[in-house]
């Protein structure tokens, strides 16, 4: 699993984001999301405000975001609860960053399934192209995490990159996503396997081949 | 009131019970580390797994099952035996084996259930967590790599404390609890997450690796450093007192102790009068018992004694004192060393009568200056309960940081006399309306326009008595019970101008008034009383003699002796029978058997234990208003209110740390 850490509460980390507030567009989104919940009961908003916050982060900063400690407070005054709350919930989900990341955040899943299909492969293929587990590359690009199972495994091995999955990865693969990030392209997301569109068997379908091209009711053959 | 079979026998419980308070009702033991009676259920320790039919065939975490009719349950079967211990194995493999360096060796829930229910030996070969230090402030010691996970600390601190501080934050393996920054957890109860932890986790920061609890000696005693008189154990080794730990009494202080109760032992070595002073020439230099008493002697006073009793006496000291003024002709008697001068014709007035534990029914609170976090810690949780059942609470005085929501009605007293309407509404509603009286409030002669207001409310009805002065001071109600009060309060015996003035532990009063007295301080601390005195008779702290104390709410209770006073000093007692023989005056007690004897007989409330009966609320005079502004409450320093909390070290280091902000480094290890 991934070994997290808070950012320490520095001087420079205050000056830089201890102003932080949601700008407009955000705003209107947490508004939202606390609207959701019966009064008195705000807190309930708590992860949807940290992902906008972390979102807003990654606006700014052009990366993915992450949740800095000030602006968890700022989240903790929002919703009129106390901080400590607030940073349990941001250091439970390794979803939030809780330190900053590069451009791309790559999480490779290193859960039993993508293991048994290839991960430790493209973990490697990551370590060619100069990262490292839990650090930023030096041009600020890339971020990579391990992480645990993302729910793909029938298309196991998969990585996710900011808000995209990428899955049936081989090395090579891989190596042509991340170059065509790295070349400021948009890679198609999803299974990577030609021909396969989502999780359907690889190789074809095999029941319900009826249903391919349209409903078919198969109730009269049971 | 299901009805259920443990083990066996069957028994009824209540309704809304648990399975685990339904084995314990059976007297059977279930082991468990996360449970915790006066916490919510987390249900995440596992080890109080029990068998329960009907239901699933798997153990069951009986702390968080309900109990129902027809259960059967067993709590001996080989499936718990080999389940519990499977968990024991579990939580031992993250567990250090450092129990000969570890301060809760001897009394650690895990050591023992270990032992009790554990496999004896470890199948683990891999590597162990470790988890890095956190800091909780200067008296809790953190060794965060013994963490098992109950979360004690993060439910007490949460629910019955009030301060969310202590979180846990990360999660599986990697969960640590800190609190929040690291920062020093900052409010007045905050060391009863020790007591809590059932592990070596959380430990005693100034009592680090002092002694092992089978060496210490166990004396039942009150604290003193308020008038809770909360319950407490004095844990001694040889004549020192190691520390204090509170005990369980619902109806005082529930099971919790406040951090200048716990930790101002250490001011008990500190600072001490251990041998006679006598000024001479105006300094003050050492003597000899026979000297300091051929010193007293000299004064010869006559009638014209006054004596002030401190923060801190027994009863006995004071009946003692007050013999020795009535056998020499006075009756100048004082406790309210600052000055207060409110009415005590009717102890009832002036009492706590809805009891501590009976604030909590309250559904209606107004506090009347009063700081209730500094002058009555252990408090403070009974009305967070309040709050949290829906009651309704509003202070008048400055505002501090309560640790539930309450209104703040600003500092000006005459808001009694014409209340807000959000506030005449709830307590015309209230089933049972309660008002706390405090320092502050007695100080600006709130207590005729509050006993108005307890008529105009009803505060007394049926069963309720919601009517309550509190009082922060451990000999308050004990003192005014043996009449240490005079009408204009300390004014009159400076007025009087005694030829001799008799402090009994005083160390709060201004000696400057009493320029003209000879003043004879006994008492235990070289504190302020000692500096202003003319002659020095070196006493006992609570510690280290019997006593009686009255709590705010008029509770009785004996404090047995722990240890004996350093060098020269004596009992009390002894000091003031002593002294009637070198004044000539006979006091009528020979021993302290004969003195308690006297006292009950004279005030017989105090010879028994338990609440004393103060009869019914005065009539509230018509012309009774309310006026002045509260600018400021008694207590300035909560870690420093007495001469033992300010000998203290650990006091310092918290008023410097906690209050003033501070900074120590933190010693290399």
């Amino acid at each position: 699993m991934a070994e997290r850490h808070l950012e320490p509460d520095t001087a420079e980390l205050r000056e830089r984001w201890g102003n932080f507030t949601f700008t407009k567009v955000w705003e209107a989104k947490a508004k939202t999301a606390i609207g959701k919940y019966p009064e008195g009961r705000q807190r309930s908003a708590v992860m949807a405000l940290l992902d906008f916050a972390q979102r807003q982060v990654g606006e700014e900063t052009g990366t993915q975001g992450w949740v800095p400690i000030p602006v968890m407070e700022y989240i903790a005054a929002r919703l009129d609860m106390p901080v400590i709350r607030v940073v349990e919930v941001a250091t439970f989900y390794t979803m939030y960053n809780l330190v900053p990341v590069g451009k791309f955040h790559v999480q490779v899943c290193g859960t039993t399934p993508c293991m048994l299909r290839g991960s430790d492969a493209l973990l490697e293929a990551c370590k060619h192209r100069g990262m490292r587990k839990g650090h930023t590359s030096e041009d600020g690009l890339w971020t990579l995490t391990e992480v645990e199972c993302m729910g793909n495994c029938a298309s196991a091995p998969m990585v996710q990159i900011n808000d995209d999955n990428y899955e049936d990865l081989t090395p090579e693969r891989l190596d042509a996503v991340l170059d065509a990030l790295a070349a400021g392209k948009e890679p198609k997301a999803g299974t990577q396997e030609p021909g396969r569109h989502t999780v359907e068997p690889a190789g074809g379908i095999t029941t319900l081949k009826a249903m391919v091209d349209a409903n078919h009711d198969y109730r009269g053959e049971w | 009131m299901p009805k259920l079979t443990v083990d066996g026998v069957e028994l009824e419980v209540p309704q809304g019970a648990t399975v685990l308070q339904a084995c314990e009702l059976a007297g059977k033991e279930i082991p468990r580390f996360c449970y915790h009676e006066r916490l919510s259920i987390a249900g995440n320790c596992r080890m109080c797994l029990v068998e329960v039919a009907p239901g699933p065939p798997k153990p069951q975490a009986s702390c968080a099952l309900p109990a129902s009719e027809g259960q059967v349950i067993k709590t001996d079967s080989e499936m718990v035996r080999k389940a519990r211990e499977g968990v024991m194995e579990f939580l031992l493999i993250n567990h250090p084996l450092d129990c000969p360096i570890c301060d809760q060796g001897g009394e650690c829930d895990l050591q023992d259930q270990s032992m009790a229910y554990g496999r004896g030996a470890s199948r683990f070969h891999e590597a162990k967590r470790a988890v890095t230090e956190k800091y909780m402030g200067p008296l809790i010691k953190t060794t965060m790599t013994r963490c098992i996970q109950c979360t004690r600390c993060v439910r007490f601190s949460e629910e019955v404390a009030g301060v969310d501080e202590i979180g846990a934050l990360y999660r599986g393996e990697n969960m640590q609890i800190t609190t929040y920054l690291e920062r020093a957890a900052k409010h007045e109860l905050s060391a009863n997450v020790i007591d809590l932890c059932p592990v070596g986790a959380l430990t005693s920061g100034p009592y680090a690796y002092e002694a092992r609890p089978w060496e210490l000696k166990k004396t039942l005693s009150i604290d003193v450093s308020d008038a809770l008189g909360s319950n407490i154990r004095l844990d001694s080794r040889g004549r020192e007192v190691l520390r204090i730990l509170p005990r369980v009494n619902d109806d005082v202080n529930e099971e919790w102790l406040s951090d200048k109760g716990r930790f101002e032992v250490d001011g008990l070595i500190r600072r001490r009068l251990d041998r006679p002073w006598i000024r001479r020439d105006g300094k003050l230099v050492t003597a000899s018992w026979e000297e300091a008493f051929a010193a007293v002697a000299r004064i010869n006073p006559g009638k014209s004694v006054a004596v002030i009793a401190g923060d801190m006496v027994d009863c006995e000291t004071m009946f003692a004192g007050k013999k020795l003024a009535g056998a020499l002709g006075s009756g100048l008697l004082e406790g309210r060393q600052t000055g207060l001068d409110y009415d005590c014709s009717n102890l009832a007035a002036v009492n706590f009568n809805s009891g501590l534990a009976g604030i909590e029914e309250a559904d209606a609170v107004l506090i009347v200056g009063s700081h209730i976090r500094w002058e009555a810690a252990v408090l403070n949780p009974r009305l967070h309960k309040v709050a949290k059942r829906g009651g309704k609470i509003f202070l008048i005085g400055p505002e501090w940081e309560t640790t539930y929501p309450a209104t703040f009605l600003g500092n000006d007293l005459a808001v009694l006399n014409k209340l807000p309407k959000e506030v005449a509404d709830a307590f015309k509603a209230a089933q049972r309306p309660a008002l706390i009286l405090g320092g502050a409030g007695l100080g600006k002669g709130a207590l005729g326009a509050c006993l108005a207001f307890a008529e105009q409310f009803k505060l007394v009805r049926d069963g309720w008595n919601g009517f309550n002065a509190l009082h922060f001071s451990a000999a308050r109600m004990g003192g005014l019970m043996l009449g240490y009060a005079q009408k204009g309060g300390i004014a009159d015996l400076v007025a009087a101008k005694p030829k001799m003035l008799l402090a009994l532990g005083a160390d709060e009063v201004d000696y400057t008034k009493f320029a003209g007295s000879m003043v004879v301080y006994i008492g235990h601390h070289g504190d302020k009383g000692a500096h202003a005195a003319d002659i020095v008779l070196p006493g006992a702290a609570f510690t280290e003699k019997a006593g009686t104390y009255v709590n705010t709410e008029g509770r009785v209770q004996f404090a047995d002796k722990a240890v004996f006073a350093p060098g020269d000093a004596r009992e009390d007692w002894t000091v003031l029978r002593a002294m009637a023989d070198a004044l000539g005056v006979s006091v009528g007690f020979d021993s302290f058997d004969q003195l308690r004897a006297a006292m009950a007989a004279e005030v017989p409330a105090l010879g028994r234990e338990g609440l004393a009966d103060y009869g019914a609320l005065p009539k509230a005079a018509k012309s009774a208003k309310a006026s002045g502004v509260i600018d400021a409450y008694p207590i300035k320093d909560f870690y420093l209110t007495n001469p033992i909390a300010r000998a203290s070290e650990t006091m310092q280091r918290c008023s410097a740390e906690l209050l003033h902000g501070e900074v120590f480094a933190e010693a290399a290890e």
